[in-house]
C-alpha cells in the first residue's frame, strides 16, 4: 500500500470506510465538511453503505444510534456546537450500550466562537459530555497517520465496550494534509444478538435506556461503572518523547502536541532539557504512566489551546508529586512553537 | 360450530396496560398488533416508542423495538430502515413528541420519504408529564400550562398536522382517524393496515394520526372523552385521508415495468 | 533538517494547488511532509494561503512561524506575510501584478512575472505552475520530473491538453530562474 497525501478530514473518512463504516449521518459545519463530503461521495460506493444528510446534528446522532441498533458500523461527525447538540444522542447511547464513532474536530468556543483550531471541548468529551453517569472513550490523535490508525482502532473500541468511541480533534488536524498508509483494519466481531433485526420467530428483544425503577437503574450505572473501569485498566495510549533525560516535561495533546514538539526541539539547540507526555487517550487518561514519570521528573507544565481543561486531569495524577505550570491559548488562537519556547524557557529558569 | 370473531393479538404480550382507564393507547396498540398477526410480519417488524405515556410500549408489542429520545423516533426509525430495508419499521409518537420537539425529525424524514410508518396519537395534551399544553391543544383548552385557556394570542394555534404534512413531497399515505367509536376504531385499523402494507410495497412514507382520548388530563369520564373528540377535536382536526399516492405510484411502477 | 514554504495569493489563483502540488511531489521523493491551508468561510476573491513544511525527520509542528520561503501571487499577499520569512529566507513574487518589492534587507527576492509568461503560453490560470517552476528551480527541494509527476498523478484524468500547458508553464519558470 503506497502512501497517500490526504486531509485530515478525508483521512478519517477513508479510514472509516475500510474499517467497515457504513452509516454516515452527519449536518454541515465547519471545519469538518470535507469529511461529511467524503462519506457522501465514497460511504455509498461501499456495498450496504447508508449517508444520509440530516436535518441537524440532532437527527444525525439518533440517526447512526438506529443504524447501530440495526447492527451496522456507524458514525457521524462535527465540530464544536454541533457535539453539543449531539451529546443527548451520545448519552443515550451510552446508556443503551450501542456502539458508534464521533467525531468531533474542534473549533473555538464557548457558543459560536470561530472556525480556529481549539481545545475547548476536552471536559465535555472526556466527563461523558451529555446528561447522566457515564463516558465516552475518546481518542486524540496528533498526525495524520493516527487519525486513519485511530479512527479503525475506534470502531474496535466502540465494539468491544458496546459503548460511544469519540475522535477529538480539531480544525488544524482536519484541515491540513499529510501523507499516510492505511493499516488492514481488522474482521469486525460483534455478537448478532446485541443487534435488533426483527424477531424472526422467535423472542422480541427491546434496547432501552428509561428504567424507571431506581434499583434497577443503579444496578445499569453500576454496570456501566464496571464496563468503564475495565476500559480505563487497559485502554490508556501515551507518546513520550525525549523524556528520558528530561528536567521538564510539557503535557499536551493533539495540535497542541505538535507545537509542543517544534518547541521542544528549539529548546533543545538551547540545551533546555524539555520533554513531551502526550496523552492520545484522553478518557482513560494515562494517569498512572504520567505519575510513574513524576518518580524523576519534578517539572511539568501543561499546554492547552483552552484555558486549561486537561490540566485537571494532569494534577490528578501529579498534584503532590510534581510541580504543575499551565499555558493556555483559548478561542482559536494557535501559538508558533517559537512563542511556546519562550514560555517554557520562562518556567524553565525558574527550576531549581 | 362458533367463530372466532376477536382475541388477543398473537403480537401483543400478556401485560397488564398501565394506560389510565379510558385512554386511546391501549387501542391502538391492540388494533396495530392485529394488523401485524394479519400481515404476518411479527418476525421483521421493529417499532420505535417515543418519549411520553407510550415510552413502555415494549412491555405490550411483541416485536423488537429500541426508544428513542423524545422526538427523534424518525431519525433513529429511519437509520433501521435504511440499514434493514426489508424490515417493517413504524414509530409511534405523541402530540409533543411529533409536532414540538421531534418536528424537524418528523419534517425531514417525511420529506425525505423514508419509507417507514408513523403512527401519531393525538389527544390534545401532554399525558405523562401530567397534562401540560400541547401543540395540538384547543384554543381555550385549559391544561396545567394554559390554566385559563389556551390562548392563541399567547401560545398560537394547534398544529395541524396532516395538513402540513399532507403538502410535503416525500409523503406517500397519510390519513386522520379516530378511536372514539367502534367504526372509529375499525376505520384506524383499516388505516394502519394500509400503512404499513404501502411501506411493505416500498411507496413511501406513511402516516396515520390518531385521534386518541385521555379522560385523566381531560378530566372527563370515558365517555364523555370520547364524545368530546367527536363534538370538538374532530372539528378542529377533522379525520379523513389527506394524501394518497399510493395507487398512482402503483401505477407508475407498472409502467416502468 | 525541516524547509516550510508559505504560499499567498487570491482564492481562486491556484494558490492551495501550488501547496498541495508541493507536499505530493515532497512525500513521493521520501520526506516528511506536511500541508497546512488557511481556511476561513467559503468566499469567492477572499485571501488563500497555506504552508507545506517538508523535511528528513518529523514534522513536529504544522504552523509555519518563520517559513524559508515565501511566494505571494497578490500584492496584498506580500504585505502581509514579508516579515514571516525567516531572516536569509527567500520571497517569490509574481512580478506580473506585484508592483512593490519587499522592504527588508535580509531576505532574498525573486521576481517572476508569472501572470505573463502564462499568458504568452495561451492560458493565464498556469500561472501558479509557471512560479512552481520557479520555485523547483531555486529551492531544490524536489527535482522537477518528481513534481511534474506528481502535479499529473494529482490533477487526474483531467484534459490531455492541461497537462501539456502545466509542463510548459513549468518549463517556463523553470528556465526564467537563472543557476
Amino acid at each position: 500500500m503506497n502512501k497517500v497525501l490526504m486531509s485530515g478530514n478525508n483521512i478519517i473518512g477513508e479510514a472509516a470506510i475500510r474499517a467497515g463504516c457504513r452509516f454516515y449521518a452527519g449536518y454541515p459545519i465547519t471545519p469538518q465538511n470535507e469529511l461529511t463530503e467524503y462519506m457522501a461521495e465514497h460511504i455509498r460506493s461501499a456495498e450496504g453503505g447508508v449517508f444520509i444528510q440530516s436535518e441537524s446534528e440532532i437527527a444525525a446522532i439518533n440517526m447512526i444510534a438506529g443504524a447501530s441498533a440495526a447492527g451496522l458500523r456507524v458514525m457521524t461527525s462535527s465540530s464544536s456546537p454541533g457535539i453539543s447538540l449531539k451529546q443527548e444522542g451520545i448519552s443515550s447511547m451510552a446508556a443503551c450500550e450501542l456502539p458508534g464513532v464521533i467525531v468531533n474536530i474542534m473549533r473555538g468556543g464557548p457558543g459560536l466562537g470561530n472556525i480556529r483550531p481549539a481545545q475547548g471541548d476536552y471536559f465535555q468529551a472526556t466527563r461523558g459530555g451529555g446528561h447522566g453517569d457515564y463516558r465516552t472513550i475518546v481518542l486524540g490523535p496528533a498526525t495524520g497517520q493516527e487519525l486513519a490508525d485511530l479512527t479503525m482502532d475506534a470502531f474496535d473500541l466502540a465494539d468491544k465496550y458496546r459503548t460511544p468511541v469519540m475522535i477529538l480533534a480539531d480544525g488544524m488536524m482536519g484541515q491540513m494534509m499529510e501523507p499516510v498508509i492505511f493499516k488492514k483494519p481488522h474482521p469486525r466481531n460483534y455478537p448478532e444478538k446485541f443487534m435488533l433485526r426483527g424477531a424472526g420467530n422467535g423472542k422480541s428483544k427491546f434496547i432501552r435506556g428509561l428504567l424507571l425503577d431506581p434499583i434497577d437503574s443503579e444496578g445499569h450505572n453500576w454496570k456501566l461503572a464496571r464496563k468503564y473501569a475495565v476500559i480505563a485498566q487497559n485502554e490508556t495510549l501515551r507518546e513520550e518523547h525525549l523524556t528520558q533525560d528530561a528536567e521538564m516535561v510539557i503535557v499536551a495533546y493533539g495540535t497542541a502536541a505538535r507545537i509542543a514538539k517544534g518547541a521542544i526541539k528549539r529548546l533543545r539547540d538551547h540545551g533546555l532539557k524539555v520533554g513531551l507526555f502526550r496523552p492520545i487517550t484522553l478518557w482513560p487518561f494515562p494517569e498512572m504512566k504520567l505519575r510513574a514519570l513524576s518518580a524523576g521528573i519534578k517539572n511539568f507544565l501543561v499546554f492547552e489551546m483552552s484555558t486549561g481543561q486537561m490540566l485537571e486531569d494532569v494534577r490528578l495524577a501529579l498534584q503532590g508529586y510534581a510541580n504543575i505550570d499551565f499555558h493556555g491559548r483559548p478561542g482559536g488562537a494557535v501559538p508558533t512553537p517559537a512563542e511556546l519556547a519562550n514560555v517554557v524557557a520562562k518556567f524553565y529558569s525558574k527550576i531549581d | 360450530m362458533s367463530k372466532i370473531v376477536f382475541q388477543h393479538p398473537q403480537s401483543l404480550k400478556h401485560n397488564i396496560f398501565h394506560y389510565c382507564p379510558g385512554c386511546g393507547h391501549s387501542i391502538v396498540h391492540r388494533i396495530t398488533c392485529e394488523v401485524i398477526d394479519e400481515m404476518g410480519i411479527r418476525g421483521i417488524t421493529i417499532g420505535v416508542p417515543p418519549a411520553g405515556c407510550a415510552v413502555l410500549a415494549y412491555n405490550y408489542f411483541d416485536v423488537d423495538m429500541i426508544e428513542a429520545p423524545h422526538g427523534r423516533g424518525p431519525a433513529m426509525a429511519s437509520g433501521i430502515k435504511r440499514s434493514l430495508p426489508d424490515r417493517i419499521v413504524f414509530s409511534y409518537q405523541g402530540d409533543g413528541d411529533l409536532a414540538a420537539i421531534g418536528m424537524a425529525e418528523s419534517f425531514h424524514a417525511a420529506n425525505r420519504g423514508e419509507n417507514i410508518t408513523v403512527i401519531f396519537i393525538n389527544n390534545a395534551v401532554y399525558g405523562m408529564t401530567g397534562g401540560q399544553m400541547a401543540p395540538t391543544t384547543m384554543l381555550n383548552q385549559k391544561t396545567t400550562t394554559s390554566p385559563a385557556g389556551r390562548q392563541q394570542r399567547l401560545d398560537g394555534y394547534p398544529v395541524k398536522v396532516s395538513e402540513i404534512f399532507s403538502k410535503i413531497g416525500g409523503v406517500t399515505y397519510l390519513e386522520r382517524c379516530s378511536v372514539s367509536s367502534p367504526a372509529g376504531v375499525n376505520k384506524t385499523k383499516k388505516a394502519i393496515k394500509k400503512a404499513f402494507q404501502c411501506q411493505l410495497d416500498g411507496l413511501g412514507f406513511s402516516m396515520i394520526e390518531v385521534l386518541s382520548m385521555c379522560p385523566t388530563n381531560w378530566k372527563m369520564s370515558s365517555v364523555d372523552s370520547c364524545k368530546w373528540i367527536d363534538d370538538i377535536l374532530a372539528k378542529e382536526f377533522p379525520p379523513g385521508i389527506y394524501k394518497d399516492e399510493i395507487a398512482a405510484l402503483k401505477k407508475a411502477a407498472e409502467v416502468r415495468s | 533538517m525541516i524547509i516550510k514554504a508559505f504560499f499567498s495569493g487570491f482564492g481562486g489563483q491556484g494558490v492551495l494547488m501550488m501547496g498541495i502540488s508541493l507536499a505530493n511531489a515532497a512525500m513521493n521523493k521520501g520526506l516528511h511532509v506536511t500541508y497546512l491551508p488557511a481556511y476561513g468561510a467559503e468566499m469567492r476573491g477572499g485571501t488563500a494561503n497555506c504552508t507545506v513544511a517538508m523535511g528528513d525527520e518529523e514534522i513536529a509542528s504544522p504552523v509555519a512561524s518563520e517559513p524559508d520561503y515565501l511566494i505571494v501571487m497578490s500584492s496584498p499577499a506580500l504585505s502581509s506575510f514579508q516579515n514571516k520569512v525567516t531572516s536569509g529566507g527567500t520571497i517569490f513574487i509574481n512580478s506580473s501584478i506585484i508592483e512593490a518589492r519587499p522592504l527588508r534587507q535580509d531576505v532574498q527576492s525573486l521576481c517572476i512575472p508569472c501572470t505573463d509568461m502564462a499568458q504568452e503560453l495561451g492560458n493565464s490560470r498556469a500561472t501558479n505552475i509557471v512560479m512552481m517552476g520557479a520555485f523547483v528551480k531555486k529551492s531544490r527541494i524536489v527535482t522537477p520530473d518528481i513534481y511534474l509527476k506528481s502535479l499529473e498523478t494529482i490533477m487526474g484524468s483531467r484534459k490531455k491538453s492541461l497537462a501539456e500547458i502545466n509542463r510548459k508553464a513549468f518549463a517556463a519558470g523553470f528556465d526564467y530562474v537563472k543557476d
